[in-house]
């Protein structure tokens, strides 16, 4: 690895600390999603930005080695894809969208139904779509300085 | 109420700085305060489920922005027809303000009637889903189309962009994959 790339010495130090609990964080406000304040949304948002600490702290070739394009693309169709099968399967129950799964005992990890998958569904579709916005800012970064020197 | 009312004028003295300010970089952070006011407010208003997410996307949104308004000079014009431009301005706003004034009028006030519709779902989800957060529940069970709708949005908006700005594939007038970017 390049040691040139990204901030100083510190500031990757200090990123290699706390990255994995920041991504701890998203993942638990994601499956606390039904019990706690939090959900999908958030702790979809939470993860993403770990990426982004990564990315700030490295430099932009460690990120794009660490999740390539692909893998974005297929994870953001992974969680609409998911999304959606459990809309459907809710014919199951009887109607689209229906809560069909047992329900479980009330302040458990495992109850409420589909509300927990459908967290997870979100939460891979927020990852993805934060993800996505730092590679559009890299795009938009590459390709205008160039315009701008001829 | 009253805190309510000066995170208000706080949220509105940051978003005159950002309109106002000369220098780019300002103009961004003052946006980002105006977002941090919002999250303040909606704390006070008890909502700490839309606090996180606004938190959140505010940081993020900021990051975006910072990045890419930090290294280039954007060219900053004030002249043109700013008398066609000021015009529509005051046109629109007077619209807008008359419309929303009819709206928010004929709204019930605050908090009234007493909990007439969140009656139902503060009883109905613990009993029947046996989730504790409520608004979980009417994000992803009651209310799901709105959320399948949202996602459906999203997913569409970053096809769009993905398709727009992709390298590979794309076809020179030779009709040859150009890998040269």
């Amino acid at each position: 690895m390049n040691q040139n790339n990204g901030m100083s010495l510190i500031v990757k130090t200090i990123t290699r600390l706390l990255v994995g609990f920041i991504l701890l964080y998203g993942i638990y406000i994601v499956l606390h999603g039904h019990i706690s304040p939090g959900g999908g949304f958030a702790g979809g948002f939470i993860i993403a930005l770990s990426y982004i600490l990564l990315m700030l702290a490295f430099g932009k070739e460690e990120i794009l080695r660490k999740v390539p394009q692909p893998m974005i693309s297929f994870l953001e169709s992974l969680g609409a894809l998911m999304f959606l099968t459990i809309a459907v399967l809710g014919f199951f129950g009887g109607y689209f969208f229906s809560n069909w799964l047992p329900k479980g005992i009330p302040f458990k990890l495992l109850s409420a139904g589909t509300i927990p998958i459908s967290n997870v569904a979100l939460a891979l579709l927020e990852v993805s779509l934060g993800l996505f916005g730092i590679f559009l800012v890299l795009v938009l970064l590459k390709f205008t300085p160039p315009k701008k020197e001829k | 109420m009253i805190e309510i009312n000066l995170l208000l004028i706080f949220i509105i003295i940051a978003a005159i700085v950002a309109v106002e300010v000369k220098d780019l970089l300002s103009s961004v952070v003052a946006v980002g305060v105006a977002g941090f006011g919002l999250v303040i407010s909606f704390l006070a208003l008890k909502a700490p489920d839309l606090a996180i997410t606004q938190l959140v996307v505010e940081i993020l949104c900021l990051i975006i922005l910072i990045r890419a308004t930090i290294k280039i000079d954007l060219p900053f014009s004030t002249s043109g027809r700013w008398f066609v431009n000021t015009l529509a301005c005051i046109a629109f706003l007077v619209i807008f303000l008359s419309y929303g004034y009819a709206a928010i009028s004929s709204l019930p006030s605050f908090g009234n009637p007493l909990m007439k519709t969140s009656n139902f779902y503060l009883g109905e989800t613990f009993k029947t889903i046996h989730a504790t957060n409520v608004v979980s529940a009417i994000n992803l069970n009651f209310r799901a189309y709105d959320t399948l709708g949202e996602a459906t949005v999203l997913f569409a908006a970053a096809i769009g962009i993905m398709a727009i700005m992709r390298k590979k594939g794309k076809l020179t007038k030779a009709g040859k994959d150009d890998e040269s970017e």
